[in-house]
């Protein structure tokens, strides 16, 4: 049995980096927490309690655990066992620098593309990658279309939901084709410009309705289309030629794959219900700005959110400056499935804190943590095996000094997959670089 | 003109008026106070302000209301100076003059949009003083406003009376225009490349010095009593330079990799003037000694990254090695969005770089005082100060933190629950303006206000 003692935050770190960094060979099988207070998120808190991860799954949470031999211990004394958290919308490992095209990868052309998957341009050694898991982030939905710009109606692609660690993407992987990601036409009649460097052009609302009806219709058009490209697959013909946009679309009538939409406006997530009911899918909103309007349907219906950044301007001029604050607890008090996400790749590990800037303006506490643990688990449908610390479900795991969601939170300890992962980055490296400078000399 | 307290909200959305100093006498008590001065926290405390000055601050018992003060109870409550965006673009009806490598004679005070709805929404976030800077275009940009937050009055009552003039350099990326892509009607502007921005800061200057040459010729006949000297021709583009040389206008430039804040340093020197504050100063953590050495300050964000090449060095613990290598730091937000909670920005220094609470709140209030030159009237909770007050709900720097009252000038400028109330009053108003179009319950409402910006774009936007 061997102890890990982690007491300061940055002796923790330190510790972590030296178990971690000689890595694999000599990886430990077994890690047990002790005497921490243990925050399962699915029943309650355990105070002293024990965590045992064994093989990559979770074996024992309680307060009278045996510890098996052969274990690394952490003394969980002052320290909070959380799982690990999920960014339920990103673009994490399909982009590296925003303004070089050569970077990012989370973009297709053209508006047409189920059979895209991101799974196919996710990078690994991504430096965005270690830095959102040393804040706690253990697994994302990386999906296409996502990050800074969005990209115009259409069909993105499919988003592949990943560990925040692992050599290749198959290591990575929990789901290949977790969702089929779809940017609802929009109803926004005035561009987003910034002064001086132009952009913000505008529409007469009756234009914009317009085009939103021809492109709702467009859509319907691809379902239809991929509809009947099923019939006609399954009735056997060998005239038929194989279409990969049609093949995989279909893979989403009658809830066969799970359908992200994104849409703002609640008419626009309205229009989208509609569309679900009308091919069947199994959907939940993404951006959702204008959900509260519609809060009581989308519960109703038991359509989940995934909801922007909470850190947002509201909407329009006349909307109150708190409104991106409340949405969330508007939608939770109704009995909307939340769950947050950053929609961006260098800003995740901020995911904790928009999730934090709800909860005092009425989203409660353990429904903040839930919707960044164990509601996207359920949203996405692998709270089976993520989302919450419970015998069997894989050892996604941290460990903190406290609540994650507040800023001066340390994570001490990450657990991806049952392993202990280096929490080392590109920031720390250059952060312990630098200020370890040499005062410089004063030449004159 | 005479404001009561309590609602000053109301009638300055009613009817913009000049800046008035409240002369009620407001007392906060039993507050944790948290001064940014030398008085440190102080727990159970009360400050007093009137006539828009603090009139005392200390441990509630020894402060005392006088006659006539409205008194608010602060128990569990916190209160701190107003805080201070050292760099914003909020309230400008426009930002670049990007069409020429130098736009010196242009600027921000001439274009200040007072109806801006950024001013109170950050003024929600706890902030009451902004710098309001031109773009990052040109390595020479135009001269910034710094305003108040006096929701209410006009683009004159807005500007914070009495501030040090300023001006916008710019280095990198922006300047080159990398990123940005032409600009509309120009094709291929100077300069390019790192070494076309430092040489038009250079040409600028060689142009300066001898314009002020002639300037202080014709003032040396002049004062020699020559009847017959002819004034040199007034040149705008030359005139803020000729103050930058004389050390009377201040440089806020847009910087972003070490290399680049060097050589601005050493341009700098070469004409003997000093870059007063780096802005974004990004990697300054590389060259912390030879910032703090040509005596400037920076400002930076909190832990922006990887947005563009210029950026992917970019760690959070910036502000802290910059901080503990004896630079006076500010967090600024560069964003409507991110200046609605620079509290939080300035509260992860703790914990990326080990800041302690009074450091991190120094990034926010004095120091960005300091670097403005305006720190001997607001940036910190001192008898004879401005009353630009914070009241928070909890405690500041968290993730769970929310203003209740914001002061400028001791005017309530923001208040949650006067809020609560306006908002009641604007949907009455609408629903009256519907009745009028004969519309009633209008689906047609949800019209207004729509915007193109999807998930994401809360963090976009500024000039980074």
């Amino acid at each position: 049995m061997r102890r890990i003692f982690g007491n300061g935050p940055a002796a923790a770190w330190a510790l972590a980096a030296v178990i971690a960094a000689p890595a694999a060979a000599q990886q430990a099988d077994t890690y047990a927490v002790q005497g921490a207070t243990i925050h399962t998120v699915a029943n309650g808190t355990i105070e002293n309690g024990t965590i045992v991860i064994r093989a990559g799954r979770i074996v024992a949470v309680g307060q009278n655990v045996q510890i098996p031999a052969g274990a690394e211990i952490i003394d969980g004394t002052d320290k909070h066992v959380y799982p690990g958290m999920v960014d339920a919308f990103s673009s994490l490992g399909l982009t590296e620098i925003g303004s070089v095209a050569a970077t990012n990868d989370q973009s297709e052309m053209g508006q047409w593309n189920p059979h895209l998957n991101a799974h196919t341009a996710i990078h690994p050694a991504s430096e965005h990658i270690p830095v959102a898991r040393a804040n706690g982030i253990t697994h994302t939905l990386a999906a296409p279309g996502g990050g800074r710009g969005g990209g115009g109606a259409g069909i993105s692609g499919q988003a592949t939901l990943i560990h925040l660690d692992g050599w290749t993407v198959e290591e990575m992987e929990i789901a290949k084709s977790a969702a089929m990601v779809i940017n609802w036409p929009s109803l926004a009649s005035r561009g987003r410009g910034f002064g001086g460097f132009g952009g913000g052009g505008s529409r007469s609302f009756r234009e914009t309705e317009r085009q939103f009806e021809e492109q709702v219709a467009e859509m319907d058009a691809w379902f239809t289309a991929a509809a009947h490209y099923r019939q006609a697959t399954a009735s056997g013909s060998t005239r038929i030629d194989r279409d990969l946009q049609l093949e995989n679309l279909a893979r989403v009538l009658d809830r066969g794959m799970k359908v992200i939409i994104r849409a703002d406006d609640h008419r626009a997530i309205e229009s989208a219900i509609e569309f679900a009911d009308k091919w069947n899918l199994d959907i939940s909103i993404a951006g959702a700005t204008g959900a509260g309007q519609i809060a009581g349907q989308l519960a109703e219906k038991g359509i989940p959110v995934i909801l922007g950044p909470v850190q947002r301007v509201p909407q329009g001029v006349d909307e109150p400056y708190d409104d991106p604050n409340t949405l969330p607890g508007l939608l939770h008090d109704a009995g909307v499935e939340v769950a947050f996400a950053t929609f961006n790749s260098a800003d995740s590990r901020t995911l904790p804190y928009e999730a934090a800037n709800s909860v005092s303006w009425g989203m409660p506490q353990d429904a903040a943590l839930e919707a960044i643990t164990l509601a996207p688990a359920r949203i996405l449908g692998v709270d089976g095996d993520l989302g919450s610390l419970e015998v069997g479900k894989i050892g996604n795991v941290i460990v903190t000094d406290g609540d994650p969601m507040e800023i001066t939170t340390e994570v001490q300890f990450v657990f991806i997959k049952g392993v202990m992962v280096d929490l080392d980055n590109k920031h720390r490296r250059l952060w312990e670089k630098y200020r370890n400078r040499p005062e410089k000399k004063v030449t004159t | 003109m005479r404001r009561s307290n309590l609602f000053g909200l109301g009638v300055a959305l009613l009817a913009p008026l000049a800046v008035s100093a409240q002369d009620q006498p407001v007392l906060i008590t039993g507050a944790t106070i948290m001064t940014a001065a030398d008085a440190g926290k102080i727990e159970n405390g009360a400050i007093l302000f009137q006539n828009g000055r603090i009139v005392a601050v200390g441990p509630a018992a020894q402060v005392s209301a006088p006659s006539g003060a409205v008194v608010i109870d602060g128990t569990g409550k916190f209160v701190t100076p107003g805080l201070i965006d050292a760099h914003s673009h909020i309230a400008a009806e426009s930002i670049n003059e990007g069409s020429v490598p130098v736009s010196s004679m242009v600027s921000i005070m001439d274009v200040i949009d007072p109806t801006d709805i950024g001013i109170y929404r950050v003024a929600a976030g706890g902030v009451t003083t902004s710098h309001v800077m031109h773009g990052s275009a040109n390595p020479i940009g135009g001269q910034n406003a710094i305003i108040k937050h006096r929701w209410g009055a006009d683009a004159q009552g807005l500007l914070f009376e009495g501030a040090p003039p300023t001006i916008k350099f710019a280095l990198g990326e922006n300047p080159k225009r990398s990123n940005t892509g032409a600009i509309p009607g120009i094709e291929g502007r100077y300069p390019a490349s790192r070494m076309g921005v430092m040489d038009v800061i250079r040409q600028a200057f060689v142009e300066a010095t001898e314009y002020k040459a002639e300037w202080d010729a014709y003032d040396q006949r002049v004062a020699s009593g020559d009847r017959s000297a002819i004034p040199p021709r007034r040149d705008l583009k030359l005139d803020p330079l000729v103050e930058i040389l004389e050390g009377t206008r201040y440089v806020h430039s847009h910087s972003y990799r070490a290399d680049e804040i060097l050589q601005l340093i050493r341009v700098a020197e070469e004409f003997g003037f000093r870059i007063h504050t780096f802005q974004h100063v990004l990697e300054g953590y590389r060259v912390a000694d030879e910032i703090r050495e040509h005596g400037a300050s920076a400002s930076t964000f909190s832990d922006w990254w990887a947005y563009k090449v210029e950026a992917y060095e970019a760690i959070p613990y910036n502000a802290a090695i910059m901080t503990q290598r004896g630079i006076v730091v500010s967090i600024n937000s560069d964003s409507g969005e991110e200046a609605r909670h620079l509290n939080q920005e300035a509260a992860k220094t703790m914990k990326w770089g080990g800041l302690d609470e009074e450091q991190a709140l120094a990034l926010v209030t004095i120091n960005p005082a300091i670097q403005l030159l305006i720190d001997d009237r607001v940036g910190s909770l001192e008898v004879g100060k401005d009353a630009d007050i914070v009241l928070w709900e909890n405690y500041p720097l968290s993730s769970y933190a929310k203003v209740r009252t914001t002061y400028v000038d001791g005017d309530v400028v923001f208040d949650i629950e006067e809020d609560a109330l306006m908002r009641q009053r604007m949907a009455a108003e609408k629903d009256q303006l519907r009745e009028m179009l004969g519309e009633g319950e209008s689906t047609r409402a949800g019209a207004r206000g729509n915007t193109a910006g999807g998930p994401g774009s809360g963090r976009a936007g500024g000039d980074r």
